[in-house]
């Protein structure tokens, strides 16, 4: 195993709004790895966003509160970083990707002079090389006319090409980390096969460690060579791509994998879904958080949340099944890739 | 149904906008029909034209031996709209807020049905719920209590108010997490085989699309370039889009995504305001020839039931 650039420790984030309390992510932990690409995914609402804003502390600050944990990048705990030192991170040493470009984008700005600025006020050069640098990166992502296109505003460009435009953007200075939350979501699916092959080329160049955030299993398989589960606010299964895939172990992601219909499916088949719908997670309690929706629920799971079981170097999963005591239970046949219908 | 040469030109500024240019298909009882193709290739408006809420530029949309393109009196009208409904793909802004469930779902049945009052209308708002799967105790609820895949099942007890026989559903599932969308797929999938429906089913998602469809058509660019049975379309494509189309979807399967072969496409979709002339994918086609650019290709049957518009064939 490689190196570690990143490492998420026992992270707790909860939003103090209206309604209550609400514990967006709860004990999360993961390393990121030199050089490697590592997936989260989970449902709409699980965390996965939170998560990513809060190494980069985008999150607004009044309403935001990181109980606790910490995010140990270059030796140092960023969540105790105040904000020019992140601001010096940002941008440079871990760069972000969101699912809309227009979030990192702005409107009434020329592209050039966009590139431009980050060059200009990370790297500590002149306009003159800035300019050419631009250039060439925009000419790098796959932007046609490079030249002449720096003078174009995002709204002349489609949704793909301000994509690539933010992720030269992003890679203007080199990061350590690319954090890309969603980064293809909002985009066709030609497009997006675009978009994913140029991250992992310029990953291949650059040595770059990719968070990625997606729902996509799709999408999944194609960048990472770890995943991390998420579901309402915890990590509940983490592995190498195979052993998510061909050997998971929570019911949660049994019941993900097995929703997708396979490749060769038998019309007539019905899908599995997963039975009911993600929690509300200002009302989480302290059991696991699947065991509303788990077909193998036990009493335990209501009460007493379950640790990490590893299962092997690389895989663990925090389900109370995987405990010694725990009955056998009969796994469903049917999961793991999509070939086997 | 029978959509013949339909074409729906929008007029933006000076221009005009092609969104739907000469495309004809026909869509059989009972079946499901599946619409694929990128942003903007005009399969909503052509779901909206055949739901007449766009008038055509010219073409027919048969149904029932009437072209509902042309005029109709005011029952004609009332029938069809009855016979036809839509469900949207966001289930969140296509239900008013304001109103219970109750009341979105006996909107429908006041209009249509208006002989139906009382404690029958009531009693079929329930029937309705149960039906999609929702309790009859969710009826006085408003919908920002639900979650999105409940909400899409409100949306569709309401299209189902009027016992329709066509339904149009534009990405019924597309703002759904992958859980629920199995669950809306088995859903529709378990009211066609009870009431026998028809689906015209508009989406981006492949392996959805051929699951749940009989036969597929694939857009580019405002005009249809392949139809087929949807194993057929999958297991042989001829269209050098459909082609690209498919082998651009990342697998969910480690051993078989490893092997994928991928056509990668340059560049984006031209502007439908400014679409190339002859054939409109000429722009990005890996195969295309001198004539591409000259004449526009016709919609052929190179096979039984495998319609492709390509030079190559
Ligand atoms: N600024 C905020 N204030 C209050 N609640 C928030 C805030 N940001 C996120 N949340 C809540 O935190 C939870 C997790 O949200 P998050 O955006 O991380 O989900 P996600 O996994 O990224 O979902 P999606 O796939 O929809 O992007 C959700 O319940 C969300 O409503
Ligand atoms: N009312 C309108 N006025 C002008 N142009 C329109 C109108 N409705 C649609 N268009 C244009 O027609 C083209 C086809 O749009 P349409 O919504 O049918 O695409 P679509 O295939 O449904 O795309 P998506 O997958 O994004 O929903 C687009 O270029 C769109 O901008
Ligand atoms: S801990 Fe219990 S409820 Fe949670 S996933 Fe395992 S078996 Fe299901
Ligand atoms: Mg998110
Ligand atoms: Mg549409």
């Amino acid at each position: 195993m490689g190196e570690t650039i990143l490492s998420v420790d026992n992270l707790d984030v909860s939003f103090q709004t209206n309604s209550g309390l609400i514990k967006a992510v709860r004990g999360v932990s993961f390393d990121l790895k030199k050089g490697e690409t590592l997936a989260i995914v989970g449902e709409s609402g699980s965390g996965k966003s939170v998560t990513a804003k809060s190494i980069m502390q985008l999150l607004p600050k009044q309403s935001t509160r990181i109980d606790s944990g910490s995010i140990v990048y270059g030796g140092n705990d960023l969540l105790e970083y105040g904000n020019k030192e992140i601001e010096k991170i940002r941008g440079k040493e871990i760069a972000m990707v969101f699912q809309d470009p227009m979030t990192s984008l702005n409107p009434t700005m020329k592209i050039g002079k966009q590139v431009m600025e980050g060059l200009i006020k990370h790297n500590n050069i002149r306009k003159k090389e800035a300019k050419k640098r631009s250039i060439e990166l925009l000419t790098e992502v796959g932007i046609p006319y490079a030249e002449e296109r720096m003078n174009s505003f995002p709204h002349e460009f489609s949704g793909g090409m301000r994509q690539r435009v933010v992720i030269a953007m992003a890679l203007a200075c080199d990061p350590k980390v690319l954090i890309a939350d969603e980064p293809t979501t909002a985009l066709d699916v030609t497009i997006q096969a675009q978009i994913l092959n140029l991250m992992k080329e310029l990953q291949k160049k650059t040595g770059t460690s990719i968070l990625i955030i997606t729902h996509d299993l799709g999408v999944v398989v194609n960048m990472a060579q770890r995943i991390a589960v998420m579901y309402a606010g915890e990590i509940v299964e983490t592995g190498t791509l195979r052993e998510i895939f061909y050997k998971p172990k929570h019911p949660y992601t049994w019941g993900l994998l097995q929703s997708m219909p396979k490749m060769h499916q038998d019309q007539s088949v019905p899908l599995i879904p997963i039975a009911g719908s993600p929690p509300d997670v200002s009302l989480m309690h302290d059991g696991c958080p699947f065991a509303a929706r788990c077909p193998y629920v036990m009493k335990v799971c209501h009460n007493h949340k379950p640790d990490q079981t590893q299962i092997s170097v690389t895989h663990a999963a925090a389900c109370w099944l995987e405990d010694d005591w725990a009955p056998e239970i009969k796994q469903p046949e049917k999961i793991g890739g999509v070939s086997n219908s | 149904m029978e959509v013949k040469n339909l074409k729906k030109y929008f007029n933006v500024g000076k221009k005009q906008l092609k969104a739907v240019d000469n495309v004809s298909f026909e869509i059989y009882e009972g079946e499901t029909l599946g619409l694929v193709g990128e942003s903007g290739c005009g399969k909503s408006t052509i779901g909206r034209t055949i739901l007449n809420l766009y008038q055509a530029t010219s073409g027919e949309v048969n149904y029932k031996g009437k072209n509902l393109q042309e005029k109709l009196s005011k029952k004609e009208k009332k029938f069809y709209q009855e016979e036809i409904q839509m469900i949207f793909q966001d289930p969140y802004s296509s239900l008013d807020p304001r109103m219970t469930v109750l009341e979105i779902i006996a909107e429908g049945i006041k209009i249509h049905q208006s002989n139906m009052i009382g404690k029958e209308r009531l009693e079929r708002v329930y029937e309705l719920l149960e039906l999609v799967g929702l309790d009859r105790k969710h009826a006085k609820r408003y919908p920002h209590e639900f979650s999105g895949g409940q909400r899409q099942r409100i949306g569709i007890a309401r299209s189902l108010a009027v016992n329709p026989n066509l339904i149009i559903a534009d990405e019924p599932i597309a703002a759904l997490d992958v859980s629920i969308q199995a669950q809306i797929v088995n859903l529709l999938k378990e009211l066609q085989k009870e009431r026998g429906l028809t689906y015209l089913f508009i989406a981006h998602d492949l392996s959805m699309v051929k699951y749940i469809s009989d036969r597929v058509g694939v857009m580019y660019l405002g005009s249809m370039v392949e139809l087929a049975s949807s194993e057929e379309l999958y297991n042989n494509p001829l269209h050098p889009y459909t082609k690209a189309l498919m082998s651009a979807v990342p697998i969910p399967d480690p051993d078989i995504e490893e092997k994928r072969e991928q056509i990668i496409l340059q560049g984006d979709m031209p502007s439908p305001l400014n679409p190339p002339s002859g054939c409109r994918f000429i722009t990005r086609c890996p195969a295309a020839m001198d004539m591409c650019a000259k004449l526009s290709p016709e919609w052929t049957e190179v096979e039984k039931d495998h319609f492709v518009a390509c030079h190559l064939f």
